[in-house]
């Protein structure tokens, strides 16, 4: 399983894409199940960086455990969820403030 | 161009420093310059593949949660009002801190793009900027942070970090080199420069006729392949300083390799061509530069030289006096007397180093508020004067020791007085994979986890001077080739796992480590480092050998034993 993510232009936040609009948690982001679907999302990865919408276009794995998504790189958890040295930066900042 | 030194203040005591007309109007219009790109990229009107080198000329990087912007602090030395500045940035525009590194650069990590053209513009009003703090041009030249204030020092060698970096300020010849250049210089025999990791490294010395010159290293580097600089020359009359370097750069940017980004760095020339040959080639451009308007007019530097002025120190002979009361006082403040008070040239004062190494803290990380505290002690007690190390500390270069006792207090409010300068838990580590887009690993919790394991101060100071330093990968920013214990973080089957090397050096003596056997997990490596240093105590000949003496007298093999043990036999 795969999933599109990339940097935003104007402020470099890490952003991943769900349908049709690029969204600031990974929960949220479009799961590509096959080769087919991972392709057309490497297009629109394409389009999103010629657009100069984002920059870093990644196409990365992922697995779901316990129901949420897992990528499988540490490099990709860590982009997901903030500096694990400062649970009160990042992604988890919000989450923990949500809470 | 940019910078020169003030005429003396109203107290007599500072210089302060100062750029003209001629600087204020060219960072200005840089600043200018790099909005105008920065809002064209914004708007889609130029690429990404077009405007990441102008971006990086302007020491903007992307890393993996946000952009990066890298400051420079010309050969480390820091006024009050910058480092205030500094927290302003880190308040308005980022996440309420900094992290300083080991070449005098200061990092925000969370700048938006948008805001870099702002963020130039505040910074230009305190005579800073990100220039060439990026891409293969001459970078940011660093010195001793202790320079000008060093008991051993023979001279103060910020003058000619100055003259370089004006020399070297967007040389139109040196602005497209085949890779990165990274100078350092230092004025006293002791090296607290790391120069021989350098491209160029410069040991600024008198010779027997008391006229001063330098020894001249090249082809210093780490990254994926450590090498130790070599030396050129011996003397080089300091009136040569400009005319030299420009022969060694016009040499590494004809000859320089430009097919392979690995092979770019002039270490490789030097490696690959043979110092004799090198020097030659070096001598032959060399003599037809040496009497060019390079040469240096003794007037220009005895100028630039009157900007760093030793500062007019009142005389406080209450000094001795007073610290010993203190000590009597405070156990903790003698502990920090002993370990991160310096001896100054002027007997009344001392060099303070304030550890940015807090047990368990990121570092080389500051608050906001602990800038403006640390400002606000610089002001009040060091003469208006902060440095920045290599081992990403800062300085108070100038504090009487009469002042030693308020100053430790103001540090220990803030946080900043643990007494642990060049001990286990001063350690050097990059930003590694909590922050950094080329990590394999992180970085800074082994750092945080090693320092806890060593949280006694006592145990640190039995141990003794033990230089330990990370990596996040073989780029080697955070100098582990020279840790007395290295940490190489890398990627293995989608894990972390730390190579170890021993043995290595950024002082006088030089020497880059040597990887000790297979990688620790991240749950085995400070258990690791333990065993060595549980080792360490039991081999040595006396507490006044350090780990690194005993590694150089013993050798790797009884630490590969502790470490692998039967395994190390076999192999
Ligand atoms: C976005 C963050 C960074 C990037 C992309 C980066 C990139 C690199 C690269 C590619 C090299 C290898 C250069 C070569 O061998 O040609 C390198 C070396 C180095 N960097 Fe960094 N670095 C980053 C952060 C830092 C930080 C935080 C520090 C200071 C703590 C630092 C200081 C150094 C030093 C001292 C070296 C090795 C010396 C040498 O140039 O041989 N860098 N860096
Ligand atoms: S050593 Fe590697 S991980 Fe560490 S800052 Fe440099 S490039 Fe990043």
């Amino acid at each position: 399983m795969k999933l599109l993510t990339a940097n935003r232009l104007s402020d470099g936040e890490a952003v991943w894409y769900a349908d049709g609009l690029w969204v600031e948690t990974i929960a949220e982001a479009l799961i590509a199940h096959d080769k087919e679907s991972a392709e057309a999302l490497e297009v629109i990865g394409n389009k999103a960086l010629a657009d100069n919408l984002v920059v870093d276009v990644n196409l990365i794995d992922i697995e779901i455990i316990d129901g949420s998504i897992h990528p499988t790189r540490l490099r990709e958890r860590i982009r997901a969820a903030g500096p694990t040295i400062r649970n009160d930066l990042g992604k988890q900042a919000r989450i923990q403030q949500a809470a | 161009m940019l910078g020169k030194r003030s005429k003396q203040t109203a107290n007599g005591t500072t210089t302060m420093y100062r750029y003209d007309e001629f600087d204020h109007e060219f960072v200005n219009a840089r600043v200018a310059q790099f909005g105008d790109q920065v809002e064209r990229r914004m708007a889609g009107e130029i690429t990404e593949d077009e405007f990441r080198p102008l971006r990086l000329m302007n020491g903007v990087y992307l890393q993996l949660h946000a952009y990066m912007l890298r400051i420079a602090i010309p050969y480390g030395t820091l006024h009050p009002r910058q480092l205030r500045m500094l927290a302003h940035v880190a308040r308005t525009y980022d996440k309420g801190y900094g992290h300083f590194t080991t070449r005098q650069n200061i990092q925000f990590h969370w700048p938006a793009l948008s805001d870099v053209p702002a963020i130039l513009a505040d910074l230009a009003t305190v005579e800073m900027h990100a220039i060439q703090t990026s891409g293969n041009c001459i970078r940011n030249v660093t010195a001793d942070h202790f320079a000008g204030a060093a008991a051993d020092e023979v001279a103060d060698p910020r003058p000619y970090a100055e003259i370089l970096r004006q020399w070297s300020s967007v040389h139109p010849e040196f602005s497209y080199l085949p890779r990165k250049f990274k100078i350092a210089v230092t004025g006293a025999e002791r090296d607290r420069a790391a120069i021989k990791t350098h491209d160029i490294g410069l040991h600024l010395k008198k010779n027997e006729q008391g006229e001063l010159g330098f020894a001249v290293y090249v082809g210093g580097g780490l990254g994926r392949t450590p090498i130790v600089a070599k030396k050129l020359r011996d003397f080089l009359p300091q009136e040569h300083l400009l005319s030299y370097v420009t022969a060694i750069l016009r040499v590494y940017n004809l000859h320089g390799r430009r097919d392979n980004k690995y092979k770019a760095r002039i270490k490789i020339l030097v490696h690959e061509t043979g110092t004799e040959e090198l020097a030659s080639w070096v001598e032959a451009e060399w003599q037809a530069l040496k009497e060019s308007e390079l040469k240096l007019p003794e007037q220009d530097v005895a100028a630039i030289q009157s900007y760093f002025a030793p500062p007019a120190l009142a005389p406080r002979p209450e000094g001795d006096e007073v610290v010993r009361l203190a000590k009597l006082d405070s156990r903790a403040f003698g502990e920090w007397l002993g370990q991160n008070v310096t001896t100054h040239r002027n007997p009344d004062y001392a060099a303070v180093t304030i550890s940015l190494k807090s047990i368990g803290e990121t570092p080389g990380d500051m608050s906001d508020s602990q800038m403006e505290a640390v400002a606000d002690l610089a002001e009040r007690y060091a003469n208006d004067e902060v440095r920045v190390t290599h081992e990403q500390n800062l300085v108070l270069p100038h504090v009487a020791r009469a002042d030693l006792k308020a100053v430790y207090d103001g540090l220990v409010e803030i946080g900043l007085a643990t007494a642990n300068a060049g001990l286990i838990s001063d350690i050097i580590a990059c930003p590694g994979l909590d922050y950094c887009a080329l990590a394999n690993a992180r970085s800074i919790p082994v750092a945080q986890q090693i320092a806890r394991r060593f949280s006694s101060l006592e145990r640190q100071r039995d141990i003794g001077e033990l230089k330990l330093k990370i990596s996040g990968c073989i780029n080697a920013c955070g100098h582990h080739h020279v840790g007395h214990i290295g940490i190489l973080g890398v990627e293995k089957k989608g894990a972390e796992l730390y190579q170890i090397t021993l043995g290595g050096s950024a002082d006088e003596n030089t020497t880059v480590g040597e990887i000790i056997g297979r990688g620790f997990g991240p749950d085995e490596i400070v258990d690791a480092v333990e065993t060595l240093v549980e080792a360490y105590l039991s081999i040595r000949n006396d507490p006044s050998e350090r780990f690194l003496d005993v590694y150089r007298r013993v050798g790797p093999a009884p630490f590969k034993e502790v470490l692998y043990g039967a395994e190390a036999r076999a192999a």
